[in-house]
């Protein structure tokens, strides 16, 4: 049976950020390379987040934040996940994140923390190698 | 089959696996329905059409409220259209949801065309079964309305609500488009824009006109005025897609529909499998000669079809 293997990925703003447009901006360009973005506009609370990934069965769980509040938002998306057995779900996060905030981020497997201006292309690709990588199991 | 055995228990985490197995046409999806077909047939499925932007998403949302007073379950689908250039999609109903995620008893699932015609995906109605054996009481399919080839879902719901709104032509669009004959419900919605008596008037005069040629049939499609945002007029839409679904019930309709819907679906599956065989011979024969032969006028047409078929029969 032939089939073509579609990346889902949810793109979701925590917290009350407002600013809305980066986020678009990234949908058409994941939807752009081929993707199912599943989009639930602003002020969603990281429970809401989760379940919305566990229902649609996203691949990528995308966190998009300018307010400064990743180092709380972020790690609370992925304990959620980690909660209801669904590690396997990738978190990439973006946004104004300073570079000693990194590695802590990193090391609960939170990745990408791209700033603004970042080529959408960078973002895109770091999607799909970790996609390929860890739910496809494809180098 | 584990996922089975966790989606029959109530499991929506199988559930939403399970679809993503169907959608990805994986090679245990077909068991998975095999295996859950005997729990299905129990939920009431609705279908919700109309143009983009007529409202369909905030009216589901709002519909999701007043079954969950009723302390019915629900599961919605939600069918956007892939682009045909990338594959990509952008599923955005949801937003319009936000209300009910964190309510154990709604499930909302957004799925896109991939390619297929008819408004909703070819997932859509193994979805629709999924969300059945999970034990929702109501399912809800918003798909999109392009105009002309929404009609699939009267293939899967068992009520169709078609939405239009005051001034954007919509009275016209309905009346080319043969979507008068398959709504059960007409919804006018953004009633609190001008314009939407006038709506509800002339689609009314429409069903009228339309009801005259069809005697027989005792459900004359009702006409009926919302604000989505507001959860104006939903209660009133709610009563009367369960007083339909009584009526299908005491008509026999459902059982009948249903009949033929089967029929449908048995025609869609073998005559996809009869093409994929016929286009695999095709491809090893010496389909190139004949047609070859056919443009030189060697043979006609019909008789290359016979020789086609002969194969095919023999195999
Ligand atoms: N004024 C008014 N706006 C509405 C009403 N229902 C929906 N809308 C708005 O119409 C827009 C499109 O709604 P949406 O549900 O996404 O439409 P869909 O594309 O048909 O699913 C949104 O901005 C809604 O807030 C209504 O009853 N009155
Ligand atoms: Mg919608």
């Amino acid at each position: 049976m032939s089939y073509e293997r579609k990346i889902r990925i949810l793109v979701a703003k925590p917290g009350l950020d407002g600013h809305d447009r980066g986020a678009l901006v990234l949908c058409h360009a994941f939807r752009d390379a081929g993707m199912e973005v599943i989009y639930t506009g602003i002020l969603q609370t990281p429970e809401q987040i989760v379940e919305t990934a566990l229902q649609e069965d996203v691949d990528v769980v995308a966190l998009s934040l300018l307010n400064g509040a990743h180092m709380t938002l972020f790690p609370r998306v992925r304990q959620l996940l980690i909660e209801r057995n669904a590690e396997d779900t990738i978190v990439c996060g973006g946004g104004i994140i300073p570079e000693h905030h990194k590695p802590e981020l990193i090391r609960q497997g939170i990745t990408g923390l791209y700033g603004p201006g970042t080529l959408l292309d960078v973002i895109i690709n770091h999607v799909v190698e970790r996609v390929k990588k860890e739910r496809w199991k494809i180098a | 089959m584990e996922l089975v055995k966790r989606l029959l228990s109530g499991d929506m985490r199988a559930a939403a696996r399970l679809i993503t197995h169907i959608e990805n046409e994986l090679p245990d999806a077909r068991e998975a329905i095999r295996l859950i077909y005997p729990h299905t047939g129990k939920a009431h499925v609705i279908g919700v059409t109309g143009s983009p932007g007529s409202g369909k998403s905030t009216l589901v949302d709002s519909m999701i409220t007043e079954f969950r007073k009723k302390d019915k379950t629900v599961g919605v689908i939600c069918v956007d259209p892939s682009s045909p250039f990338t594959g990509g999609a952008i599923l955005g109903d949801r937003i319009r949801m936000g209300n009910h995620f964190t309510d154990k008893d709604v499930f909302i699932r957004s799925l896109a065309t991939r390619g297929a015609l008819g408004g909703l995906s070819k997932a859509t109605k193994d979805a629709i079964r999924i969300l059945d054996a999970l034990g929702k009481d109501v399912i809800i399919v918003e798909t999109v309305g392009t105009g002309q080839d929404e009609v699939d879902i009267v293939k899967a719901a068992h009520t169709v609500l078609v939405l239009s709104v005051p001034g954007f032509g919509d009275e016209i669009q309905i009346m080319k488009a043969g979507i008068l004959e398959i709504a059960d419900i007409l919804v006018v919605n953004k009633a609190d824009r001008d314009g939407a008596d006038k709506l509800a008037l002339e689609l009314t005069l429409m069903v009228d006109l339309g009801h005259e040629e069809k005697a027989d049939q005792k459900w004359k499609p009702l006409v009926l005025k919302t604000v989505a945002t507001k959860n104006i007029g939903t209660p009133e839409l709610i009563e009367t897609i369960e007083r339909h679904l009584q009526y299908l019930k005491s008509s026999n309709l459902l059982e009948i529909n249903h009949k033929k819907n089967i029929e449908r679906e048995i025609i869609e599956l073998v005559n996809e499998h009869l093409i994929n065989h016929l286009l695999g011979i095709m491809k090893e024969g010496d389909f190139e000669k004949l047609i070859e032969k056919i443009v030189e006028r060697e043979i006609d047409p019909y008789s290359a079809t016979d020789e086609i078929l002969k194969k095919l029969y023999s195999n």
